[in-house]
């Protein structure tokens, strides 16, 4: 029995490895013909992307930057929010008003990404077109603003954890030196909690990067280069929203996206695991 | 230590032999059932994606036994697949040029209509064709130059794959010219969209048109279902079921061909948003 459920949990753990392979191996498969037909230089650098004009071209040098600079908008506004936020639940806040806004957190975490995109096409989109008087709202700012409120979940509630893990005699003793409690709190105990908070904006870059629906819904779609108030799309728009009628070269070409996407996602993850290891050797 | 990764790695060889067994045993059974049934195949346009879904879905409904496959390819690679005798049925939303017709037949089995809507509170009521096409080029941007109040023209659309916006550029001829502010990936967001911006201008399918946008008429001419079908509203187009000249078609295609042209699909058709032709 023992030995039987010792398999059962084993052949469990590695299921999670086949599946990651599986992904990689199916992404690599059907992600490189299409580079390869197109070069991967044009398909990196062109800044063109018209896969169904008589003379396509297949450029996505305006999905990558709309991707990266939609990513790093939103951890700009969350990040920074979702900290202080997290300051206040585990070191400001009266224990009733800090359970109500865990609650609120958690229930933020719990909607579903197209409640996100809807809300935002509905509200958002009209509220910034009036605001900063354009002709249309739906552009890379109403998208980062729907992605910074997207993040903040992951990053309130896994940098409250690392703040809370953070022993409270540091604080202690910086407050017995005489620092005010704003001095200890950003000067010792943020400090000390820093490769958690990593893991949060690790995972609000994840978060924010991989993001389809809501971005969709928000941003307008056409494959401009980004500008804060231009219609822009991302990666993820560029796959889901092409991918339901295309076929032959443009429907390879968004195999390859995807791998870029996803490349891009495992090297993000990957350097800030690099980061967070060195702030730890230190 | 060794042993340990020899367990590892056979129960990873094992898991994806497994996968990949799994994979080659659900294709052959597929095969086996496919061969059992009739299956009557089209392919060609992605725009008549939704007709032909419908009228396939409500013909194997009441047919047991048969099945309707449906191929995405496009206009003209539905017409060549049929000419080549690869599929029954060959769907295209371009009438066939004067070489294809020497050996094939088009039989229209539904009309097309694209709406243009604007907000209920643009005081535009009505645009000619050419107008169209100046604002969705980029040679009109602003609503005072035809008459509506001075505001930049916001010109909504859809993604480049879809065959709504096939079928408007083709009819306003605006291919790969059309500057768009928004690219949306369906109908519903489009009229959303427009409903939400006063500037905003957007293409739509007449049916999916409701009452948080108003359509305008084109050239003086209403879009309804009389005068798409009587040709006088002009952002319209046909598609067509191509068959051979030369080859009578299966018996299971020929009644489902009869269906798809008999009266009592002329719903189905309305269901998925096109306009059934004139009886």
């Amino acid at each position: 029995m023992e030995k039987i459920m010792k398999c059962l949990f084993m052949i469990c753990g590695i299921l999670t490895i086949v599946f990651v392979a599986l992904i990689t191996i199916f992404l690599v498969a059907s992600g490189i013909p299409a580079i390869r037909t197109i070069g991967l230089s044009q398909f990196l650098s062109s800044t063109v992307w018209a896969p169904t004009a008589s003379n396509p071209s297949y450029g996505i040098l305006p999905f990558i930057l709309s991707s990266v600079y939609g990513t790093c908008g939103a951890l700009l506004l969350g990040v920074p929010t979702g900290i202080l936020c997290a300051v206040f639940l585990s070191k400001m806040s009266p224990a009733k008003i800090g359970n109500i806004v865990r609650n609120v957190v958690d229930l933020l975490a719990g909607i579903p990404s197209v409640v996100y995109g809807l809300v935002g096409m509905i509200i958002i989109v009209p509220y910034v077109r009036e605001v900063f008087n354009l002709p249309d709202g739906a552009n890379l700012f109403s998208a980062i603003i729907v992605l910074a409120v997207m993040i903040l979940p992951s990053v309130i509630s896994v940098s409250e954890t690392a703040i809370k893990a953070v022993p409270k005699e540091y604080e202690e003793a910086s407050l017995a030196l005489g620092a005010t409690k704003t001095e200890s709190i950003f000067k010792v105990v943020l400090p000390a909690a820093k490769s958690g908070i990593a893991t949060a904006i690790v995972l609000g870059t994840g978060r924010a990067a991989g993001e389809a629906m809501a971005v969709m819904m928000v941003a307008g779609n056409v494959a401009n280069m980004p500008k804060l108030f231009r219609s822009v799309r991302f990666l993820t728009t560029a796959v889901a929203s092409e991918m339901s009628y295309s076929s032959g070269l443009q429907r390879q070409a968004l195999f390859s996206i995807a791998l870029v996407l996803f490349l891009f996602i495992m090297a993000v993850n990957i350097i800030l695991n690099v980061v967070i290891k060195k702030g730890e050797t230190k | 230590m060794i042993k340990k990764i020899t367990i590892i790695a056979a129960t990873f060889a094992l898991c994806v032999l497994t996968f990949i067994g799994c994979g080659f045993g659900t294709e052959s059974n597929n095969n086996v059932k496919a061969d059992s049934m009739q299956t009557i195949s089209t392919d060609g346009s992605t725009s008549m994606e939704k007709v032909i879904g419908f009228l396939s879905e409500a013909y194997m409904g009441e047919h047991e036994g048969i099945k309707v496959t449906y191929n995405p390819t496009g206009s003209s690679a539905g017409i060549q697949a049929v000419s080549e005798g690869r599929c029954d049925i060959g769907l295209s939303s371009r009438e066939l040029n004067n070489e294809e017709k020497e050996s094939l037949d088009g039989t229209i089995i539904a009309i097309d209509g694209i709406g243009i809507v604007v907000n209920p509170n643009n005081p535009i009521n009505d645009l000619s064709l050419a107008q169209v096409k100046d604002i969705y080029t980029g040679a009109i941007d602003n609503w005072k130059d035809i008459g509506g109040t001075d505001a930049p023209i916001v010109c909504i659309g859809r993604e480049a794959a879809s065959g709504t916006r096939d079928g408007f550029e083709e009819v306003t001829d605006t291919k790969d010219k059309c500057k768009y502010n928004q690219e949306l990936t369906s109908t519903g967001d489009v009229v959303q969209t427009v409903a939400g911006n006063p500037n905003a201008i957007g293409y739509a399918s007449i049916a999916s048109a409701n009452d948080s946008v108003k359509l305008t008429s084109i050239d003086g001419v209403v879009p309804s279902t009389e005068t798409i079908q009587n040709g006088e509203y002009k952002i319209q187009r046909n598609f067509w079921f191509v068959t051979k000249k030369d080859k009578s078609l299966s018996k299971a295609a020929q009644e489902f061909f009869d269906f798809a042209t008999g009266i009592q699909a002329d719903s189905l058709i309305t269901d998925a948003g096109a306009v059934p032709v004139k009886r």
